[in-house]
């Protein structure tokens, strides 16, 4: 019981724990694995990244050096971040907002 | 059944209020005592076995950590321990020690998380909050090592994806302390409030030699006095982390709620073990061969023993995968458990088992409707 009393007590005059979301973004903890960012500069269309995908949500059109990411597939596992050879996928750390479409980001060089 | 026309079915499912997940038991009971108890799963079956074959076997890693929300770094490791052991793949030393301190911190969270829903089923509400309160420190501590809270996404075939630096180790050694103090605040409320001791003691008794039969693993069997525990084995880094299992004798739902609060206690102690003799050197190797033949691989989940088999011929495919989670052998004791019971001891001995249904559904039989 004493033990509860010091959390009610810390309760009442503490901060909310949460924030007003749309209003208010939270900051995300570094290390968050966020959206995808494809430097085409660096990208030379090798589509390691397209097979790597676990979620099948990158393709690679190498004729037009075009990326599409779908974000809304993207588990976020960043596993073709490590498969890239020429880092050129740099994600950024951030917390994808939601949508009322699934939109697909497209990329070209 | 027939020749006794006073009994009453009470269907409790798929939706409950007290179920986190859907399963159907359903009560043949006389008066108040439970006569009969028949289980129907295969509400949430996703067909994860046949996806695993069609997948190319690295991505089966992603795909199986998501079987559960609960122990899927587990999972995603004896994924990859099964894969390693295909391929003779030694992983390095470091990331051995790596996904042990995750594991223990995955079987903390989820053993907090059933002590909390736990303390709801049997009406301890704010003790619920309470213990949630203090599992948020082990989910913030998830959060500081890879940027989420649930899906850790840290392992890889041959070793983990992440490190931890000095800054991360001292705040887990930090928070690991803090968090040893919070549950001493309501540890004794589990081992010693006569309102909680008669919800459970003497309730859901599972004796030893049913538990052997009826092939219980985790907690239930180790707390009807069978010391089983995969971690044993020695996989990972708990063959030198002098790695004993905590057993009690009371065979009931008691007895299942003290082996978990002692569990608590016991992965606090394995972390701060591990942190201290943590090795330095590379966290992964690259794995070069394709998996082939067959082989089996088994880790200690919070629920138990969890059990993959995998079979290759060379290729990027797997030719068969079989995946048994701890729930599925749990539910013939839990039957047992409930016979001879009274209805409104109900929720307190289905939650001793730690049903995640989810997890379990890899069979389905689909009635055909005239």
């Amino acid at each position: 019981m004493p033990s509860f009393l010091g959390n009610i007590i810390e309760n009442l005059f503490g901060k909310p724990a949460t924030v007003k979301y749309p209003f208010e973004k939270p900051e995300p903890v570094p290390g968050t694995r966020g959206e995808l960012n494809f430097n085409m500069a660096k990208c030379d269309q090798c589509q390691d990244c397209e097979r790597t995908c676990p979620s099948a949500a990158i393709t690679v059109y190498p004729e037009e050096k075009r990326i599409e990411w779908n974000s809304f597939q993207c588990i976020y596992c960043h596993a073709c971040v490590r498969a890239c050879m020429h880092e050129a996928i740099e994600p950024l750390i951030n917390v994808e907002a939601p949508d009322y479409k699934k939109r697909v980001k497209s990329f070209e060089a | 059944m027939s020749n006794e026309p006073k009994l009453t079915v009470i269907p409790f499912g798929p939706q409950h209020p007290v179920l986190p997940e859907p399963v159907q038991l359903q009560f043949y009971v006389d008066e108040e005592k439970i006569v009969d108890v028949l289980p129907n799963i295969g509400y949430i079956h996703r067909g994860i076995e046949r996806a695993a074959e069609l997948n190319d076997y690295r991505r089966n890693l992603y795909l199986c950590e998501r079987i559960c929300g609960i122990c899927n770094i587990i999972h995603g490791q004896t994924y990859a321990g099964l894969i390693e052991k295909m391929t003779d793949t030694e992983i390095p030393i470091r990331a051995k020690y790596l996904r042990t301190i995750w594991a223990e911190i995955a079987r903390l969270q989820s053993h907090l998380l059933w002590i909390g829903l736990f303390a709801e089923a049997v009406g301890f509400e704010s003790l619920f909050m309470k213990v949630w309160r203090d599992r948020e420190l082990v989910l913030e501590l998830t959060e500081a090592t890879n940027g989420h809270r649930i899906h850790m996404g840290t392992t890889v075939i041959g070793g983990v994806t992440k490190d931890m630096d000095e800054a991360l180790i001292s705040r887990y050694q930090k928070d690991m302390d803090k968090l040893k103090k919070e549950m001493d605040d309501w540890a004794h409320v589990f081992r010693k409030d006569p309102a909680f001791l008669s919800k459970t003691v003497n309730k859901g008794i599972l004796p030893k030699k049913d538990a052997v039969h009826s092939g219980a693993v985790g907690p239930v069997i180790r707390a009807s006095g069978i010391p089983q525990d995969m971690r044993n084995n020695g996989y990972e880094a708990y063959g030198e982390l002098d790695f004993e299992p905590v057993v009690y004798d009371n065979c009931d739902v008691q007895g299942r709620v003290l082996v978990r609060l002692d569990e608590c206690y016991q992965s606090v102690d394995l972390i701060k073990k591990a942190l201290n003799q943590l090795p330095e050197g590379p966290i992964a190797v690259k794995n070069e061969k394709f998996p082939d033949g067959e082989a089996i691989y088994r880790t200690e989940q919070p629920r138990g023993e969890v059990f993959y088999y995998a079979k290759g011929n060379n290729t990027i495919h797997l030719e068969r995968v079989r995946i048994r989670t701890p729930t599925l052998p749990n539910i013939p004791p839990l039957l047992g458990m409930l016979v001879g019971h009274d209805v409104a001891d109900i929720p307190a001995i289905v939650h001793s088992i730690d049903p995640c249904m989810s997890c379990t559904e890899r069979i389905t039989d689909i009635k055909e409707v005239a």
